[in-house]
Parts: C-alpha cells; sequence; structure tokens
C-alpha cells in the first residue's frame, strides 16, 4: 500500500519525528533502514488464538488472504522463535496469567496486536465476571485491529500497520537496548516478587 | 409437534410415581418431575435400567428460597422416550446432592461444571474440582447473590494440584471429605497446552506417561469460559442472541438456530415455511464449512499442510455464500425470533448450486490426496476407538458417536425445520476408531449437499420474519430444545419466570462430553496419537467452555 493510503499518517509522523529526535548517525542510519527493511518483511506470528478470531486468523494465513506475501507465514508454535503475538479472541481471567508468561518467554523486540472486540476492549463479554476488559491490561499493544471478528483484509491491514512500525524504529541504540542492565535487573526482580505475594497457596483451604 | 410429546409422556408418568411416589409431576413448559434429593439415585438407577442411557443435559439451578438443585434430561436410545427430572436441597451454606456419575459418565464433568456454578457438592463424585474456574476463585458465580468484586484479575500463575477433594455417604446419611489422588509422585506427567497448536484452541492437558504410552489424562477447561449463561440472565431475549454465535464458532447458525427455536417455543410461535427452508438450507452449509475446517486442520495436525490449504480454500467458497446473504463471514448472526435477520440474496440460489457442482469433484480430490494416503490410514486406522456404550455414557453425539454406530442425530431423532421432509442418510460406522470419525464428517458433506439440493429448488415463497414485540416475554415454565450441531446435539434450557430476560439459560455443549471422554479414549494409546484423537474429536473450545 502506498503511503497516502494509510489513514494515521499523524501518527507515525510524530512517532517518527520523537524517535528521530536528535539526529542519526549516517552510517548506523543506513544500516538502520537496511535491519528495519528486512525486519520488517519477515516478522513471524505466534500461532496463539483461543476463539473465533483465530479461524479468521488462519484464514489470513491460508490460500485466498496469504499472508505470506506480506512476509508472515512463518508461524512460530513456540513464543520464543515469535516476534509478534497475535492476540486473537477473548482473554479471560485464567488464561491472562499464561498470556502474560507467553509474553514473557518471547526475545526482544517484540510487538503484540489486540484482534478482535474482546482483545481490544472485552468486546462483547465486557460485563462478564471472567474476562478481561482488553488485553491491554495485561500486555503493552502496538496494534488495535476491531471487529467481531475482523474481515482477514482488516488483519492485513493491522499487520501492515504494524510493519509501518517496525520500519521507523532503530535498532541500533534504539528497541533492543531501552533499559539499561541494572534496571532490567530491578524490574526482574520486581516482577519474581510480585508472584510470589500473589500466589495464593492458602487459597485452597480458604473456600473448603 | 409438542402436543404428541407430552402424551408420549403420560404413561411414562404414572410408571414414575409408581416407582416413586414423592416424585411430583409439574406442567409448565416441557414439564418436570421433582424428586427429593434421598431418593433421587435409586429413580435415577431405575431409570437407567428401563433404557433412559442418555443424558442429555445435566443443569445446575439456583432457586433462590427453594434451594440449590440439578435438572436432568434423559432420553432412552432404544424408544426415543424422554423425561425431565430434577431434585433440589433447601441448603444454602453447604448444599449436597447425590451424584449420578456413577450411573451416567457424562454427568462427571457437568456435575463438576454444577460445583464451579453453584457450590454444590455431589457425594460419592470422585473429583470435586472446579471445572473452568480458578482454585482460588471466591464464590460461585451462577449464584443469584454472587458478587463479582471478590475476584479481581488475579495475575499469579495457577498451580496444578496432583490430588482432588471428594465426599463420600456414610451409612448414617452424613458425609466425610476424602483426599483423591489424581497423579502419584513418582509418575512422569507432561503438560500440554493451553498454549499448544494442536489443542485447536486454549484446552490444557496433563498426561501421565509411561514411556510413551497415555497412563491418565486430566484435562483443564477453562481457559476460555466467558460466564455466557450468567451473562444471558441480565440480557433480554433478543440480546442473548448475539452470544450464543460465539459458542461454537463453527456453528453459530446452528447454536442461534438452536436458541431461536427455544423460545419460538415458549412463546408458542410458528415460523414461516420459508423460514424453516432457509434455516435448514444455512445449517446445512454451515456444516459444510466447519467439516471443511475439520479436514485441514486434522490434516494439519498430521503433517499434510496441503490439504489444509485445500480445506481453506473450499471453505471460503461457503464462506462467500454466506457472506452475501447475512453480511458475516465466521460468524453470521442471522436467525432472529421468528424468523431470519435478512432475505436470501438474488444470487443465493444460483451460488449455492454452484457451489455444489464444484464441491463433488473436490472431495474425490480429497479422498485421493489424503484419505487414501498411508501415512494417514497407519495414524488412523485402530487408535483411539470408542465403544458405542461409552459414546452413550458419555453422551458423546454428533459424528463421535455415529462413528462409534450410535445413531445420535437429532435431525432424526427429534426431527425440526425441513429435516422431517428430506430424504437424507445418517452415516454410521460401527468402528469407532479416528478413521471412522474422519469418513463420517467426509460422508456428512455429501449428505448436507443431498439436503441442500433437496431444497434449494423449492424454496416457498412467504414471509422472512414475523413481526415480534420489541420485548419478549416467555410463559413461565422450563423449555428445552436442540439442533444437531456440526459436531453434536446443540441443546438449549430455558427457565423462565416470565420477565423480559431467562431466570436461567443454560446452553448444552457439544463439545463437553467429547472433552470427558477423551481420558477413555486415550489411555492405552501413544502420545503421538494424542493429535490424531484431538483432531478426530473435532472439538470447539469456546463452546466447551461457554
Amino acid at each position: 500500500m502506498s503511503y497516502g493510503d494509510f489513514n494515521d499518517n499523524e501518527y507515525i509522523e510524530r512517532m517518527i519525528a520523537e524517535l528521530r529526535d536528535g539526529g542519526t548517525n549516517v552510517l548506523v542510519g543506513c544500516l538502520d533502514e537496511l535491519i528495519e527493511w528486512g525486519r520488517s518483511n519477515s516478522l513471524w506470528p505466534l500461532t496463539f488464538a483461543t476463539s473465533c478470531c483465530g479461524i479468521e486468523f488462519m484464514a489470513v494465513g491460508a490460500a485466498r488472504y496469504d499472508f505470506a506475501r506480506f512476509g508472515f507465514e512463518v508461524a512460530r508454535a513456540s513464543p520464543r522463535q515469535a516476534d509478534f503475538i497475535m492476540v486473537a479472541g477473548t482473554i479471560t481471567h485464567k488464561m491472562a496469567p499464561v498470556l502474560k508468561r507467553l509474553y514473557d518467554q518471547m526475545a526482544d523486540p517484540k510487538y503484540v496486536i489486540a484482534v478482535g472486540g474482546c482483545a481490544v476492549s472485552g468486546g462483547p463479554f465486557k460485563r462478564s465476571y471472567h474476562v478481561v476488559d482488553g488485553v491491554d491490561k495485561v500486555l503493552p499493544v502496538d496494534v488495535y485491529i476491531p471487529g467481531c471478528p475482523p474481515r482477514p483484509e482488516a488483519m492485513l491491514y493491522g499487520l501492515m500497520q504494524l510493519q509501518r512500525k517496525v520500519k521507523v524504529q532503530r535498532f541500533f541504540g534504539g528497541v533492543n537496548c531501552q533499559i539499561g542492565e541494572e534496571e532490567y535487573e530491578e524490574l526482574l526482580r520486581r516482577d519474581l516478587t510480585a508472584e510470589k505475594n500473589d500466589l495464593n497457596v492458602e487459597g485452597e483451604e480458604k473456600h473448603e | 409437534m409438542w402436543k404428541e410429546k407430552r402424551s408420549m409422556n403420560s404413561n411414562l408418568i404414572d410408571k414414575i410415581t409408581a416407582w416413586e411416589p414423592r416424585a411430583v409431576w409439574t406442567e409448565g413448559g416441557d414439564g418436570m418431575f421433582t424428586v427429593p434429593a434421598d431418593g433421587f439415585h435409586d429413580l435415577a438407577g431405575r431409570l437407567l435400567s428401563e433404557g433412559f442411557d442418555f443424558l442429555r443435559s445435566l443443569t445446575g439451578m439456583d432457586w433462590g428460597e427453594a434451594g440449590f438443585g440439578v435438572v436432568y434430561h434423559l432420553e432412552a436410545t432404544a424408544t426415543g422416550e424422554n423425561v425431565v427430572l430434577r431434585t433440589l436441597t433447601e441448603e444454602r451454606e453447604h448444599p449436597v446432592l447425590p451424584s449420578v456419575c456413577d450411573l451416567w459418565k457424562a454427568a462427571e464433568l457437568n456435575e463438576r461444571e454444577v460445583f464451579d456454578y453453584f457450590g454444590v457438592r455431589f457425594l460419592n463424585h470422585p473429583d470435586m474440582r472446579r471445572l473452568f474456574l480458578r482454585d482460588d476463585w471466591v464464590g460461585y458465580p451462577l449464584r443469584k447473590d454472587y458478587d463479582p468484586a471478590q475476584n479481581p484479575l488475579r495475575m499469579s500463575n495457577e498451580v496444578s494440584k496432583d490430588s482432588s477433594p471428594t465426599y463420600e455417604l456414610q451409612s448414617d446419611g452424613s458425609y466425610i471429605r476424602k483426599r483423591n489422588v489424581l497423579f502419584e509422585e513418582d509418575e512422569y506427567v507432561i503438560n500440554i497446552g493451553p498454549q499448544h497448536p494442536a489443542t485447536h484452541g486454549v484446552l490444557r492437558f496433563r498426561v501421565s506417561l509411561e514411556g510413551e504410552i497415555i497412563k491418565k489424562l486430566d484435562p483443564h477447561c477453562g481457559y476460555i469460559h466467558r460466564g455466557i449463561e450468567k451473562m444471558c440472565e441480565e440480557l433480554t431475549y433478543p440480546q442473548t442472541l448475539a452470544l450464543t454465535d460465539r459458542l461454537d464458532y463453527l456453528g453459530a447458525t446452528q447454536n442461534r438456530h438452536a436458541l431461536c427455536m427455544c423460545i419460538e417455543k415458549g412463546l408458542g410461535v410458528e415460523v414461516s415455511e420459508r423460514v424453516q427452508y432457509i434455516r435448514t438450507i444455512m445449517d446445512e452449509l454451515q456444516r459444510i464449512d466447519s467439516h471443511l475446517l475439520f479436514f485441514a486442520c486434522l490434516c494439519m495436525d498430521m503433517g499434510a499442510l496441503t490439504a489444509f490449504f485445500y480445506g481453506f480454500r473450499d471453505r471460503e467458497k461457503v464462506l462467500d455464500i454466506l457472506e452475501q446473504t447475512t453480511g458475516g463471514r465466521l460468524i453470521q448472526t442471522y436467525n432472529t425470533i421468528g424468523g431470519v435477520q435478512a432475505d436470501i440474496h438474488p444470487d443465493f440460489v444460483r451460488k449455492t448450486k454452484e457451489f455444489i457442482a464444484y464441491m463433488r469433484p473436490k472431495l474425490r480430490e480429497y479422498h485421493e490426496v489424503f484419505t487414501g494416503n498411508v501415512i494417514a490410514q497407519e495414524r488412523l486406522k485402530g487408535t483411539g476407538v470408542l465403544t458405542r456404550e461409552d459414546a452413550i455414557s458419555f453422551g458423546a453425539t454428533g459424528g463421535t458417536g455415529r462413528a462409534a454406530g450410535w445413531a445420535c442425530d437429532v435431525r432424526k431423532r427429534h426431527p425440526y425445520a425441513v429435516y422431517g421432509k428430506v430424504d437424507f442418510e445418517e452415516v454410521l460406522f460401527t468402528e469407532g476408531d479416528c478413521f471412522a470419525r474422519y469418513m463420517v464428517r467426509m460422508k456428512e458433506i455429501e449428505q448436507s449437499m443431498n439436503i441442500i439440493e433437496q431444497l434449494i429448488d423449492n424454496i416457498p415463497e412467504g414471509e422472512y420474519q414475523l413481526k415480534m414485540k420489541p420485548v419478549i416475554r416467555i410463559p413461565e415454565g422450563s423449555y428445552y430444545a436442540a439442533v444437531e450441531g456440526s459436531r453434536g446435539e446443540f441443546g438449549v434450557f430455558l427457565e423462565s419466570r416470565g420477565d423480559k430476560s431467562p431466570y436461567r439459560m443454560k446452553f448444552r455443549s457439544t463439545g463437553l462430553p467429547l472433552v470427558a471422554c477423551l481420558e477413555t479414549i486415550a489411555r492405552g494409546t501413544k502420545i503421538a496419537d494424542l493429535i490424531a484423537i484431538g483432531g478426530t474429536l473435532d472439538y470447539v473450545v469456546p463452546d466447551i467452555d461457554r
């Protein structure tokens, strides 16, 4: 798609301005462009789907819509080999920690696409007792694709939005080194202790 | 049709009152027997020995002041007789009821579901864990006095336990809590799912292995439990229609058909002949769509990626037809109470006929590419056998039941729409193995095309929708209606108190019995065969979890 065909160019312009703030080294900048060109055209999704949207995601992978045209075809079953996760379907209270764990297992740089009403906001099940109102309560989301379920064309559009986002990022000193080593360790420690506190080990006896 | 059922019941009513004089028959909708809890197990055993071997549906209920209870829908597979029973306990603090899982295996997971929803403990049930919700969930969500604020989102990882509580009845009527060991200390237990490409969604198993032979399998559901039944209690009847499509999304029209039928039955509305024809054709198109997806996914799971593309290529053609009339590809939201959303598209008849002409030779191609393949044959034939008795006891309807030789097709057992008028064959196999389950579905595509061909040229003229009031109130009583979904009997149980929303709405899941029988099928097979077994059972996880 040509640049003019996208209708949210202000957002990407703003993002580019932010990223390019402070200028870029000619050599590193050129290398960056090359790397991002390669990266954006070989994004590998994690085969992850909880419900209806997953079937449409499969349809996008099949012959008629064929996301292989844009370099998405290598769907990985292991989060360790995937670049981005398509959260296709409702995320429930029981699933949310599992999804978080899957995300944590993915290697940086990683992206999240929220597919369908349920992943965007809870969708038709927003008022249910067991549904998370939007996956952005659990993970940082890069692209939202609304619909119930979104049409395959909408999914392709969303995937291409992610490609644009990847293209303007900076690999050197960009996505790969967003936080320092100390900061990373501190975050990790905070994560682990939080887990220990919430583990409801005594929950078993509480309501017997 | 409904009147006929009642007259058949009168004979049975006399018999049951003779066996259990305390059983009270109440009219109101389908009518049901109320049996005191202490005599329930004996009466249930009596009914089983009289041929009521199929537990169609088991529904937990919160009747407020009257207490908690369970509604049982039973059917005799030999005679086709139906009976509805209920039993209840007034105790609200620690409700206890007798378990019937020693009589019907289908009760095992269903009673766990009732425990999960209402906190009713079943005596002598071997495994009284929650089925859908986390073990640390507070309260029981389908109770009328449940407060959702008790359960914020918990991000801690869940710990799976190796034992489960069980409540054993003593001779003096009291009960004691015991511990039932699921997995021993030294057992080799591996985890499959919930994120696994071959579980078709977010189902999770814990499997105990001896070498590569499966010794025990423990399914964990609930990763996509969306609480649809509770949500329905707050919605008006037309609003509830939106949710059924998203249960089993490969049987979206059929699910909605069942709900519309149930509501129409409650209202006493007869839909026009034209609507019946359109609904039947749509159901069959949906079935073809679902079975094509089944073929595609099974092949992909077993490593035949080319066949996956074939299945999806042809499925798109069905989706085009559905989309042109309904506006939806996967989820059509087409049926409404008293009719359908819109009249069929002018091109509908022509396109459907073109599709059938296109599909017939393609099916032969499928058989050449995959069915005859020696690897597929070796992997499917003789693996994962389910006997006819087990299929009935678990209530495993649909292709799984028919592959085991059980004639369980709702379209034949309780004809609805225009199925009574069309001529089609109920595909039956006797082997009960993976290959039979695969062949049933492939043959059903042909049968579905036969049905469509008989109807497509004769769609009568008429109204496509009855004018209904915006607020619908169903007369007090309980109603059950079922259709043959893409993967078995999909039923809707509705209890109305005369309000604009249902008092209780329960969906008989087509997939839950399939997960229940998985342990029986998979025990003793190799771990790699679990993929083929899961593939041929063809469950859809949001339909299991609801």
